[in-house]
């Protein structure tokens, strides 16, 4: 008798379980909704046209200081780096201006996508949290965007190369 | 020169337009993108298929954090050529340390020159 009892109470407590999970899951898709309607719409062909144009203008930017560069008598390669770092400082600098944000605010993937958005995503976060110190605040918030894609590269970078040595391309 | 410029808007707009679109459908965030788009240039260099758009494309190609990841590949493979395993090591962060060292460089002048702003809504 005990027995059937427990077994009646663990299925009982199970199909609780299984109301509530289900209950739960209804609560986490109605909030999903929610957020979703909530969360601002944009067009998306307007996002995308923005997107293109400041992109577009970034890495234009970007070929007029590689020209520029190659007119004064600077090596091909050695001029697509230089550019790069030249971008990058103007980024930091108009991130601590504040420009480079209110730029980001129309331009969406437009301005994070290029190494700019690298710039940006290294210093913001280094100049918000200045606050906090200069090693635990500075030092280390510094790489919480950049951390992850600097981790990520030279790992993907590491595995290819071993797989050309191994494979002896 | 103007053709140059302009291969590097349209490319250089085309692969930003490819990352607003993840953006659309997946609500991603920035960092994920970065490191998405690193990837994807690495894994494209692993089969020698984006050194031919940075060759055509110029700038279009090469600053969109794409060429960032096809830097790194190509440091790592000319290391090997250079010093095998070794090379393999020190080759992608050698390949790319000009960036990532302007970026901390003029970050650090940044925090310390300007203070952090509220943000307005």
């Amino acid at each position: 008798m005990s027995q059937n009892f427990e077994q009646k109470d663990t299925k009982l407590i199970e199909e609780q379980s299984k109301i509530r999970s289900f209950k739960n899951q209804k609560k986490k898709t109605l909030y999903m909704d929610y957020v979703f309607e909530v969360s601002p719409k944009s067009s998306h062909v307007k996002n995308m046209f923005w997107a293109y144009v400041i992109g577009g203008l970034i890495c234009a930017f970007g070929q007029v200081i590689i020209d520029l560069l190659v007119q004064n008598g600077v090596e091909d390669k050695v001029a697509s780096v230089f550019a790069s770092c030249i971008l990058v400082a103007l980024a930091a600098c108009a991130t601590g201006l504040g420009v480079y944000d209110k730029l980001g605010r129309f331009a969406g993937a437009g301005s994070t996508v290029p190494i700019t958005g690298f710039s940006n995503a290294m210093v913001a976060p280094a100049i918000e949290f200045r606050s906090e110190g200069m090693i635990y605040g500075l030092g280390a918030k510094m790489f919480t965007v950049a951390g992850p894609v600097v981790v990520n590269g030279v790992m993907i970078s590491f595995v290819i190369a071993v797989f050309h040595l191994v494979l002896g391309v | 020169m103007l053709i140059n410029i302009a291969k590097a808007f349209l490319m250089g707009g085309f692969i930003c337009m490819l990352g607003q679109i993840v953006i659309n459908l997946t609500h991603l965030t920035n960092g994920k993108i970065l490191v998405m788009f690193l990837i994807l240039g690495a894994v494209l260099q692993a089969f020698d298929l984006y050194q031919p758009l940075v060759d055509t494309f110029g700038a279009g190609a090469s600053v969109p954090i794409s060429g960032f990841g096809c830097s790194l590949v190509n440091g790592a493979l000319d290391g090997i050529r250079a010093e095998g395993f070794f090379g393999a090591i020190k080759g992608g962060l050698q390949a790319t340390a000009p960036g990532i060292a302007t970026a901390i460089i003029f970050g650090y002048i940044n925090a310390i020159l300007f203070k952090p702003r509220t943000k307005k809504k």
